[in-house]
C-alpha cells in the first residue's frame, strides 16, 4: 500500500504551482531600478593575439555608459580553479591565470574581449560592433593528441607545454597490472571517444550584479546551482570582497545538469561592473553565446583494455585516456577526468588489478568541466563498451560474463581506492530481466525483420561513486574546498518549520521532498514545512547541488539539525510533563511519557520554546532553532542494470530506440515519483549523447555545432516510454537516510546500453562492426555498415 | 518607438515598441509577463510559445508590431481566476511534467493547442506535436504522459509505479 | 537585431510601393527564417515590410487540376486545406518545422529564401508551379538558382503560388536531426505526361530534377525502375551530418520509398 505522505510517498510537487502559472521567479526575471545591460565582445577566433582595442567611436555611441577591456581587471584576480591534481610524478597541474576579460590574447571562439554596459541590451551591442579591435590570427590547437606533440603551438605562453597534467591511477600498480596482461588467456581492446556534449539547461545563464553605495553591500543574482561557492569563489579570488559584504541569490533555476556549478567571469564581471558603475548591471546570455561560453563536458579519447583469464574472469584493467581541458581551467575541471574517473573503473567487478592514465590537455576551445555524471559517464562507457566487446571476441553471453565478475561481498574495497558499502548487482540484473522482457526479444526481432529493419539489444551495468563527498578524502586528492553540506531548522512558535538549506533546486524537487523526511521524523504534516535555499544571505554556508548529492548530504544536515530540534523539545516537552527527557516519545506530532496517558502536542512545545513561561531556562535556552553540518564518511554508490532495444534501418542507418529499461538501487528512496522522473531525465541525456549530441570543432577551432541547428537536442519523438524500476533497494549504511543518490545515474547508465545495442544490430546483420562512436547518427551507422 | 495595443488573456494591455521589439520582449519586458521564456534564439526550443488569435506562435519569432490588436494569451491566463489549475497545467503537476520549470509554459500552451486540434492524440502524434518544444529535464516520458491524462486517457498502465 | 522600421500594407500594391521606397528595404513573410537571422544580425535591412495583413495574398483555391496558394499562407493552413485536393504537399506542408512555426512560416517566404534544406522548393519544382509574383509568372524551372538565390528581383514578391496536381505524388523527408530541415528531401510526381523527382537537401546547386530517374519512371512508375540507379557524390553537400557519399545514396533510397508510397 503506497504512502501518502513522508518517506516513500509520492506528493505532488509544491513548486510546480508557480512554474505552471507562469510565476516562477527565474534570474531572468529580475529586473532592478535604472539597470545596464552588458554585452560581451567574444574572439570569433580561436587564438589570436590582442594588437590593440580602439574603444574610442563605440564608447560615443547612444547609451553607451562604458566599455571595459582586459586593462580595467589588472590588479583583479582571475577566475581560480577549485581542484588541483598531482601527476604521476608528483608535481602539481599546469595552472594558467584566467582574466575575467581577456589579457592579450583570446584562447577560444568566445572568449570574452572586452565589455559594452548601455542602457538597453541591444545599445550594449550594437556598441559592441563598433569597437575597433586589431587582432592577429594565431595557429589554433584543437585536436589533443597534436596538442601534446613536441613543437606544438601552446595555448599558453607561460606553461612549459599543453599538458595539464599526466596522472597515473594507481602508480604503484602499473608493473603488476603489466605482468597481469602478459599473462593474460585473452586481452580485448577497445579505442574509443566520449564525444564532448554541451549541457543545455533550457534556460541560458544569467547574471545580475548590484551594489549599494550606502551600505557598501554587493548582491549578485546568478543562474548558479551553488550560491555560496559563488560567493566563495568570486569573493576571496576574484574581487576581494569579503563574503559579509557579498550575498549571492541563486533564484529559481533552470536547469543545471552540471554546467551552472561553476564560477563565471561573466558574474564577476557583472558585480564588478555594477559597483564600478553605481549601477545595477544585468546579462542575459543568448542560446548562441550558450554555445560558445557555457563549459562544455565529456570529450575524453580512450583506449582500454581489460585482461581475462582462461575462465573468462577479469585479471586487469588498463586505460588511457586523453582528457580536453579547454582554453583555462573551469572550477572542478582537473577533478572529472581524475577522481572522477578513476576511481570508477573498477565498476561493477572485481577486477583484482587496475590502472587508469590521464593526460589532461589544453587546446583552444571553450572550457570542458562537469556535465550531468561528469567522470562516471565516461568511465562506465569504457568499461561497460570493452566488456560487451569481450563477450562477442569470447563468444559467451555478455550478462552471464558480467555475472561472473560481479563483486557480491559488501563492503568491497577497489583496487582504484574507493570502499563500496553496499549493493546487490545481481538483484538489479534479475530485475532487468524481468522488466525489460528479454524472454520476448526474439519475437520482437523477428517482427522488425518482417518490416525490413533490425533489433538489436544492449545490456549494461553501472556504479557511480556520488553523494560527494568525505571533505577529508577530497582534501587529500586535491580539492580546494570542503564538500559538506548544512542545514538551518527553524521552528517557529506556532509549530511550522523552515529549513534553510545549502542545497539548491533546479527542477530536482527539494521544496517537496525534503519536507517529507522532516515530516516523517516528527510526525507532522509537509505542509508546516518550508524550504528556503538559494540565496546566502539566508541559509548557512552551503556547497549545493550537483553529483547526487542533495538528499544524501544536504538531506543528511537537514536530518541532523532535525534530530537536534528533537532532543531541545523532549526536554521542554520533560520540563512541561514533569517527566526525565529520557521518557519522552515523539511519535505522531505528540510528546508523550513514556508508560503514561500524560502527552502534548507539538505545537504546545513550540509554543513554550518562543514563551518560556513554564521552561527550564536555567538547562536551556529559549527558542527552536538548529544548525548541523554534515560530511559524509564516504561516497555513496548507487548502482543498476540497464537495457535497450534498437531498430536500424538498414537502408539509412538511421536508429530508433524502440525499448529502454533501467533497474536501480538508489538505497532508500524518499519521493518515488521525483526519484523515477530523474532516471527519466538522466536517461533522455543519455540517449541523446548516445545518438544525437556532439559539439563538433573544425580545425580552425570554430564550433560547427553551435546552435540547435546543429547541435541536435532530444525531442519528444526521438524517445521511448522508459520502463523503469529501483526496487532493488540496499540502503546506504553511512547516512542518516540510508539513501545514494539518483540525479546521474541515468546519464551514466544509459550511453553504453544503446552502443551496445546497435553494435549487436550490426551484428546481427553479419556486419564485422566491434564499434561506432558516439553519438550515432544516421550517416555515422550508414558508413560503419558500408565501410 | 510605437505604441503597441493588444489584449492578453483577455485583457486590454499596451506599450512602446521598437520595430525590432519581439513578441517575446514585449510581454516579459515591457507588459510584465515574465511567464513566457526564452530558450533559444533559432525559434526550435518552444519555451516563448503563446498564443496569438488562437493559434500556437513562438512569440520569440513574431514581431511585437505584428501582434498590433491581437488577442494573446499567455501561460499567465491559463489557470482559473482563484488559481485553480486548467486541465493540462493539473495534469503536468499531477504526472510530474516539469522539474526546473523553464520549458513548461511553452509546453502547457502548446498542449492547449494539440487538444484544441485534436482531443485525443496518441503517444505518437503528441510526440510529434511537440517537435518544436525542447525539454532537457524530463527525458519527455511524464509530459507525455500527462499529455496523455489530460486528453482524458488512462496512462495508469504507463510505467507502472 | 539592428534596427529597423515596420510596415503593414493591406495590399500588394501598397507593399510593392513600401519596398520600392527604399533600397535597403526587405519583405517579412512569417519571419521563422528572416527573423532568426535578424537576430544573429546577418542581415541589417533598414526596413520590413509585413506581407502578413494583405488578404488578397492569404488563402487557397483548387479547380481539380490546379492548386493555387496564396503567397503569404501559412504552411499550417496548406496542410489543413488540401489534404483533399492535394495530399502529398499536404503531407509535406504538415511537416515543415513545427506547429507554432506553421501557423507563422508562408510559402512564399519559404520559395523566396530558397533554403537548400527546405521541403516546398522539391514540391514546387516536382509540380512543376507557377510562381506568381506581383510582376509576372515565373515557371519553377526558371525560378530555383541555386543556394538562397531565385529568379525574383529586388522588390519582387511572390504572391501566388499554382501546383498542377499529379495523378500521383510522394514526398520522403529524411530530418537532419538537429534542424528537423530535411537533410535530403526528395519529392515524386505522376503526371499524365510524364513523372518529375526533385531534391532538397543534397546538392550544392540547391533544389534539383533527378533527371535519370525521371526518365527511369516515366517509363515504369515502380520502384523497380530505378534499381541501380545512383547519384554521384561529387556536387553534393557535406557538413557534419552526413557526407556527400550518404546524401547521394539517400536521394536513391528516399526515391524509391516515394515512389512505392505514391503507386
Amino acid at each position: 500500500m503506497p504512502k501518502d505522505s513522508g518517506i516513500g510517498a509520492s506528493p505532488k510537487r509544491r513548486e510546480d504551482v508557480r512554474f505552471l502559472t507562469g510565476t516562477g521567479n527565474y534570474t531572468d526575471d529580475i529586473n532592478l531600478n535604472g539597470q545596464a545591460y552588458v554585452h560581451f565582445l567574444r574572439s570569433d577566433m580561436a587564438h589570436a593575439r590582442i594588437n590593440s582595442i580602439d574603444t574610442a567611436a563605440a564608447s560615443a555611441m547612444p547609451g553607451v555608459v562604458r566599455i571595459f577591456t582586459g586593462a580595467d581587471f589588472e590588479g583583479v584576480g582571475g577566475i581560480p580553479c577549485g581542484w588541483q591534481i598531482t601527476d604521476k610524478h608528483g608535481e602539481a597541474m599546469q595552472e594558467p591565470a584566467h582574466p575575467v576579460l581577456a589579457q592579450g590574447k583570446a584562447r577560444y571562439v568566445g572568449d570574452a574581449i572586452a565589455a559594452v554596459v548601455a542602457d538597453t541590451a541591444e545599445q550594449a551591442r550594437d556598441a559592441a560592433e563598433a569597437i575597433e579591435l586589431d587582432m592577429e590570427e594565431l595557429p589554433a590547437v584543437i585536436d589533443m593528441k597534436a596538442a601534446v606533440q613536441e613543437g606544438a603551438t601552446k595555448v599558453h605562453d607561460d606553461l612549459t607545454s599543453n599538458l595539464c597534467y599526466d596522472w597515473g591511477f594507481v602508480e604503484e600498480n602499473k608493473p603488476a597490472v603489466e605482468e597481469a596482461f602478459a599473462n593474460a588467456a585473452h586481452v580485448t581492446t577497445l579505442e574509443l571517444v566520449n564525444n564532448r556534449l554541451i549541457a543545455n539547461p533550457m534556460e541560458p545563464r544569467v547574471a545580475v550584479g548590484d551594489f549599494n553605495r550606502a551600505t557598501g553591500d554587493s548582491t549578485l543574482y546568478t543562474t548558479s546551482q551553488n550560491p555560496h561557492v559563488i560567493r566563495l569563489l568570486m569573493g576571496a579570488f576574484v574581487l576581494g570582497i569579503p563574503e559579509h559584504k557579498l550575498r549571492v541569490i541563486a533564484p529559481d533555476v533552470g536547469g543545471g545538469f552540471g554546467t551552472k556549478i561553476f564560477h563565471y567571469a561573466e558574474e564577476a564581471f557583472c558585480t564588478f561592473a555594477a559597483k564600478a558603475l553605481n549601477r545595477a548591471v544585468k546579462w542575459t546570455s543568448s542560446r548562441s553565446e550558450a554555445f560558445i561560453s557555457d563549459a562544455h563536458g565529456r570529450d575524453h579519447v580512450s583506449t582500454i583494455q581489460l585482461a581475462l583469464d582462461a575462465d573468462n574472469n577479469f585479471t586487469a584493467l588498463r586505460t588511457d585516456t586523453y582528457a580536453n581541458m579547454g582554453a583555462y581551467l573551469s572550477t572542478f575541471a582537473p577533478s572529472v577526468p581524475t577522481w572522477l574517473h578513476g576511481t570508477l573503473m573498477a565498476g561493477n567487478y572485481k577486477t583484482p588489478l587496475i590502472y587508469v592514465n590521464v593526460k589532461a590537455v589544453f587546446t583552444n576551445t571553450v572550457p570542458v568541466d562537469a556535465y550531468r555524471g561528469a567522470g562516471r559517464p565516461e568511465a562506465t562507457y569504457q568499461l561497460e563498451r570493452v566488456i560487451d566487446k569481450a563477450a562477442r571476441e569470447l563468444g559467451v553471453d555478455p550478462i552471464a560474463l558480467r555475472r561472473q565478475n560481479f563483486i557480491t561481498e559488501f563492503p568491497y574495497a577497489t583496487p582504484v581506492a574507493v570502499e563500496y558499502d553496499t549493493g546487490d548487482y545481481n538483484a538489479t540484473m534479475d530485475k532487468l530481466e524481468e522488466i525489460a522482457d528479454f524472454a520476448g526479444f526474439d519475437a520482437r526481432r523477428a517482427a522488425s525483420e518482417a518490416k525490413g529493419k533490425v533489433r538489436g539489444l544492449g545490456v549494461n551495468c553501472y556504479i557511480e561513486a556520488c553523494g560527494i563527498a568525505p571533505s577529508n578524502l577530497v582534501g587529500q586528492l586535491g580539492a580546494r574546498a570542503g564538500l559538506y553540506e548544512s542545514a538551518t531548522v527553524r521552528v517557529n512558535a506556532t509549530g511550522g518549520l523552515v529549513v534553510m538549506t545549502g542545497s539548491h533546486s533546479h527542477g530536482q524537487g527539494h521544496e517537496t521532498s525534503f519536507p517529507q523526511v522532516i515530516a516523517e521524523m516528527i510526525g507532522i504534516d509537509e505542509s508546516m514545512v518550508e524550504i528556503v535555499h538559494g540565496d546566502t544571505a539566508n541559509t548557512p554556508m552551503g556547497m549545493g547541488t550537483y553529483g547526487s548529492r542533495s538528499l544524501a548530504v544536504g538531506g543528511s544536515a537537514m536530518v541532523r539539525a532535525t534530530e537536534k530540534i528533537i532532543t531541545k523539545a523532549k526536554k521542554i516537552a520533560a520540563h512541561i510533563l514533569e517527566a526525565s527527557d529520557a521518557d519522552i516519545e515523539l511519535k505522531d506530532g505528540q510528546f508523550s511519557v513514556a508508560g503514561t496517558d500524560k502527552s502534548l502536542a507539538w505545537g504546545d512545545v513550540t509554543l513554550a520554546a518562543y514563551v518560556p513561561h513554564n521552561y527550564p531556562l536555567e538547562d536551556i535556552e529559549p527558542g527552536l532553532e538548529e544548525t548541523a553540518f554534515y560530511d559524509p564518511a564516504n561516497f555513496t554508490y548507487p548502482s543498476g542494470a540497464y537495457a535497450c532495444e534498437v531498430e536500424l534501418d538498414p537502408e539509412t542507418g538511421k536508429v530508433s530506440i524502440e525499448r529502454f529499461a533501467a533497474a536501480d538501487d538508489f538505497g532508500n528512496v524518499v519521493n518515488p515519483m521525483i526519484v523515477e522522473g530523474q532516471v527519466h531525465g538522466g536517461i533522455g541525456q543519455g540517449i541523446g549523447q548516445a545518438l544525437l549530441e556532439g559539439a563538433v570543432y573544425n580545425e580552425d577551432g570554430q564550433l560547427l555545432s553551435a546552435s540547435y541547428m546543429d547541435y541536435a537536442m532530444p525531442r519528444a519523438d526521438d524517445l521511448p516510454f522508459y520502463q523503469v524500476d529501483h526496487s532493488c533497494q540496499t540502503p546506504c549504511t553511512h547516512n542518516p537516510l540510508g539513501v545514494k543518490g539518483c540525479g546521474e545515474a541515468g546519464a551514466i547508465g544509459s550511453p553504453p546500453a544503446v552502443v551496445n545495442a546497435v553494435v549487436d544490430a550490426l551484428q546481427s546483420m553479419g556486419k564485422d562492426v566491434t564499434h561506432v562512436d558516439m553519438p550515432l547518427s544516421p550517416a555515422r551507422v550508414w558508413s560503419a555498415m558500408n565501410e | 518607438m510605437t505604441k503597441v495595443s493588444m489584449t492578453v488573456n483577455g485583457k486590454a494591455a499596451s506599450g512602446e515598441a521598437e520595430g525590432r521589439t519581439l513578441l517575446s520582449s514585449f510581454l516579459r519586458e515591457e507588459l510584465g509577463f515574465t511567464g513566457t521564456h526564452v530558450g533559444c534564439d533559432t525559434s526550435q526550443c518552444g519555451a516563448c510559445v503563446v498564443h496569438v488569435n488562437g493559434v500556437a506562435v513562438k512569440s520569440c519569432t513574431m514581431l511585437a508590431v505584428e501582434a498590433e490588436g491581437a488577442e494573446v494569451a499567455t501561460i499567465e491566463g491559463q489557470a482559473a481566476p482563484d488559481g485553480t489549475l486548467n486541465t493540462i497545467q493539473q495534469a503536468f503537476q499531477d504526472h510530474h511534467g516539469l522539474q526546473c520549470g523553464f520549458c513548461t509554459p511553452g509546453m502547457v500552451m502548446s498542449t492547449a493547442a494539440l487538444l484544441k486540434e485534436n482531443p485525443k492524440p496518441s503517444e505518437q502524434e503528441i510526440r510529434e506535436y511537440l517537435e518544436g518544444n525542447i525539454c532537457r529535464c524530463t527525458g519527455y516520458h511524464n509530459i507525455v504522459k500527462a499529455i496523455m491524462a489530460a486528453s482524458g486517457q488512462d496512462v495508469s498502465a504507463l510505467a507502472a509505479e | 537585431m539592428y534596427s529597423f522600421d515596420v510596415e503593414k500594407p493591406t495590399s500588394i500594391a501598397e507593399a510593392v510601393a513600401a519596398l520600392g521606397s527604399d533600397d535597403e528595404a526587405q519583405a517579412l513573410g512569417g519571419g521563422q527564417t528572416l527573423i532568426p537571422t535578424l537576430k544573429q544580425r546577418l542581415a541589417s535591412p533598414s526596413k520590413l515590410v509585413s506581407l502578413s495583413g494583405i488578404a488578397e495574398m492569404q488563402g487557397i483555391s483548387a479547380d481539380g487540376s490546379v492548386v493555387s496558394i496564396g503567397g503569404a499562407t501559412p504552411h499550417g493552413v496548406v496542410a489543413s486545406e488540401v489534404a483533399q485536393s492535394y495530399p502529398a504537399l499536404a503531407a509535406l506542408a504538415g511537416n515543415i518545422g513545427d506547429p507554432a512555426v506553421r501557423n507563422r512560416g508562408t510559402i512564399g517566404g519559404s520559395l523566396a529564401n530558397n533554403d537548400p534544406a527546405a521541403c516546398y522548393p522539391a514540391a514546387a519544382l516536382a509540380s512543376g508551379a507557377t510562381i506568381v509574383t506581383n510582376a509576372r509568372e515565373i515557371a519553377a524551372d526558371d525560378y530555383f538558382d541555386g543556394l538562397f538565390t531565385t529568379a525574383l528581383e529586388e522588390g519582387e514578391i511572390v504572391t501566388q503560388v499554382r501546383l498542377p496536381v499529379p495523378e500521383a505524388a510522394n514526398y520522403q523527408k529524411f530530418v537532419q536531426p538537429a534542424s528537423r530541415f530535411a537533410l535530403v528531401g526528395v519529392f515524386v510526381a505522376k503526371f499524365a505526361d510524364g513523372v518529375r523527382v526533385a531534391v532538397t537537401g543534397a546538392s550544392e546547386e540547391g533544389v534539383f530534377r533527378w533527371a535519370e530517374a525521371e526518365a527511369a519512371l516515366s517509363g515504369n512508375f515502380s520502384a523497380d525502375a530505378l534499381e541501380g540507379l545512383t547519384v554521384a557524390a561529387d556536387g553534393m553537400m557535406a557538413d557534419i551530418h552526413g557526407s556527400k557519399a550518404y546524401r547521394a545514396h539517400l536521394i536513391a533510397v528516399l526515391t524509391k520509398r516515394a515512389v512505392a508510397a505514391a503507386a
